[in-house]
């Protein structure tokens, strides 16, 4: 098992989604993030006054996929995301130990 | 004696209505220019106003304002102490007879008779929004209940005197009446339609002083302070010039030809301010910000605010785009000498009043109404300019210097400022026990947290978002 955690533009999230539920990946979690990258952050003007917003709003979505459909639900993510432009994200990959759904008790490959 | 006349009564008590308004909506300019974690505090400086200012004016204020000047044009009496004597009673001008226009004369108090109590309720409404004014100089900082007390101190013995100055006029209270030295004509008889000296230079100078008196915030200026909620900004400007309608064309105190010149030229003055806020913004930093059209309107609001029933429509316009221009400029005033106010009373309220109240020198034109003066540009002299300079500078160091003394009694007594810890963590939760916003499933307080990354939460996550397949 694998853990597919993608960093992503917040407006690119309904595509990913899409292109996620498209291949019949079930599930996934989003939390709203903040943070920079290459394309750092911007500044904001208020009566003239300069402010540095040093961390971006993105979203970031967590995917626990079986090995097997790694490669596939990172590609998918990276093209519903992908606009060729600086700030689309970041994905990675990190092994996952155990799963278990609560529900039933089942546990690894089943538990997705 | 002629009876009320019920259209004007019905008009001024509408405008009391409109000018309460200004104060909520001033909360909200004010609230959403502050950092999330302190916007409860901010609405609640100015919502407490409407309480303290009113019992007091009840009590004694309306009566040292505007009963019979006691002497010098400086305060008012003791007439009117409780409200004593106003139940059923009128108040207006005596027309004086004039056989070139076939006016005859017409005994106090007048055509445009009013209740003494729908003048007390209008007057209030300009008295709780005066205070509520300074607030935004010394927003995030200041202990609730100091404040609330400086709010009673300031009124006694700053704006009740101040409004009798400029608002109490000769014989209008009562046929043998005496008024304030600046509105007079026997005294300096300078020129203030609606306030732009005892409301805006007032609070303007007193919003000075208290800032120096506090101190800056923690962190100021090298840490720039972020407005939470750029809307709210726009929604407290719109409501306070919806408002200022009842507060300048209102102060006609008659539903007539007077008070629509007052309407007309707030309106095309808050439009020209706007204007000349945004081509300043343009021209200096590249992009016109919705916070600064907000803040255009409101310094050609003020701006006019004392012109408004002296200048013609034309004058008008060039007063907000003078104001929109200079006020917008004057913000780099706090970075140059160093003082935290914060939200700019000081350039807005301060810079614009003094901008109006001089104007009127140039573009005063009795064309639009007998009682105003023509001005440098309409043919009259620079005698008038000297007199409102007059006005504008006693009512601004009058302000400054008691507030100063106010302001150090209470520093040096109950003390004026939070804790650091509050200021740094929550001026809401330490103060109140209250968040503003909760967008935490988890309960936790919402209230810190946004403002502390600092960084915008306009994204939402969509509702399907989080929930598992």
């Amino acid at each position: 098992m694998r853990l597919v955690t993608a960093i992503i533009k917040p407006f690119a999230l309904d595509e990913v989604k899409a292109a996620l539920e498209t291949m019949g990946q079930q599930g996934m979690t989003v939390s709203e993030v903040r943070g920079y990258g290459r394309q750092k952050g911007h500044t904001e003007v208020y009566r003239g006054a300069d402010y540095v917003v040093d961390f971006v709003a993105k979203v970031k979505v967590e995917v626990a996929v079986d090995d097997l459909a790694v490669d596939k639900v990172v590609d998918a993510i990276v093209q519903a995301a992908g606009s060729g432009k600086i700030g689309d994200g970041k994905v990675w990959v990190t092994p996952v130990e155990a799963a278990v759904r609560v529900r039933t008790g089942e546990r690894g490959s089943d538990a997705l | 004696m002629p009876a009320l006349n019920s259209g004007d009564t019905a008009w001024v008590l509408a405008s009391a209505a409109l000018v309460m308004l200004m104060t909520p909506g001033l909360a909200f300019f004010y609230g959403g220019m502050v950092r999330s974690k302190s916007v409860l505090n901010m609405l609640m400086m100015n919502f407490i106003c409407l309480g303290v200012v009113t019992v007091l004016w009840a009590l004694y204020g309306f009566s040292l304002s505007f009963a019979p000047d006691t002497g010098s044009g400086l305060i008012g009496g003791l007439d009117y102490v409780g409200l004593k004597d106003t139940v059923a009673q009128l108040a207006g001008f005596a027309v004086a007879a004039n056989p070139d226009a076939g006016v005859a004369e017409v005994p106090w108090p007048g055509p445009d008779a009013l209740p003494i109590l729908a003048f007390v309720m209008f007057q209030l409404m300009f008295a709780v929004i005066t205070v509520a004014l300074i607030s935004g100089a010394i927003a995030d900082r200041t202990r609730f209940w100091a404040w609330t007390a400086f709010t009673a101190v300031w009124v006694t013995v700053v704006y009740f005197p101040v409004a009798h100055w400029v608002f109490s006029f000769d014989g209008f209270i009562k046929s043998d009446s005496g008024g304030g030295w600046i509105a007079n004509a026997d005294q300096l008889g300078a020129l203030d339609f609606a306030g732009g000296t005892a409301v805006h230079i007032n609070a303007g100078a007193a919003a000075l002083a208290l800032c120096l008196i506090l101190g800056r915030r923690k962190g100021w200026p090298k840490e720039r302070m972020r407005p939470h909620n750029i809307p709210f900004v726009l929604l407290g400007a719109s409501l306070l010039w919806f408002g200022w309608y009842g507060f300048n064309a209102g102060s006609a105190l008659a539903a007539s030809d007077l008070a629509a010149v007052a309407f007309t030229n707030t309106t095309v003055a808050t439009a020209t301010a706007i204007i000349g806020w945004l081509l300043v913004e343009q021209f200096r930093d590249g992009k016109p910000t919705t916070l600064g059209a907000a803040s255009g309107a409101v310094a050609g609001l003020v701006a006019v605010t004392p012109a408004a029933g002296y200048v013609g429509p034309l004058g008008a316009m060039a007063i907000g785009l003078i104001a929109g221009v200079i006020c917008s400029l004057a913000v780099a005033l706090k970075f140059r000498f160093g003082f935290d106010d914060s939200l700019d009373v000081v350039a807005i309220h301060l810079i614009g009043g003094i901008v109006g109240t001089l104007l009127i020198g140039f573009f005063g034109t009795t064309s639009v109404n007998a009682l105003s003066v023509d001005g440098v540009f309409y043919g009259g002299d620079f005698g008038q300019l000297g007199k409102q300079a007059i006005a504008a500078g006693s009512v601004m160091l009058y302000s400054f210097v008691l507030t100063l003394i106010i302001g150090l009694l209470i520093k040096y007594t109950i003390k004026f400022r939070v804790t650091e810890e509050a200021e740094v963590d929550s001026i809401d939760e330490a103060l109140h026990a209250e968040s503003g916003y909760d967008f935490s499933t988890l309960g936790g307080s919402g209230g810190g947290t946004g403002g502390s990354i600092g960084a915008p939460s306009t994204t939402k996550v969509p509702a399907t978002a989080g929930k598992e397949g």
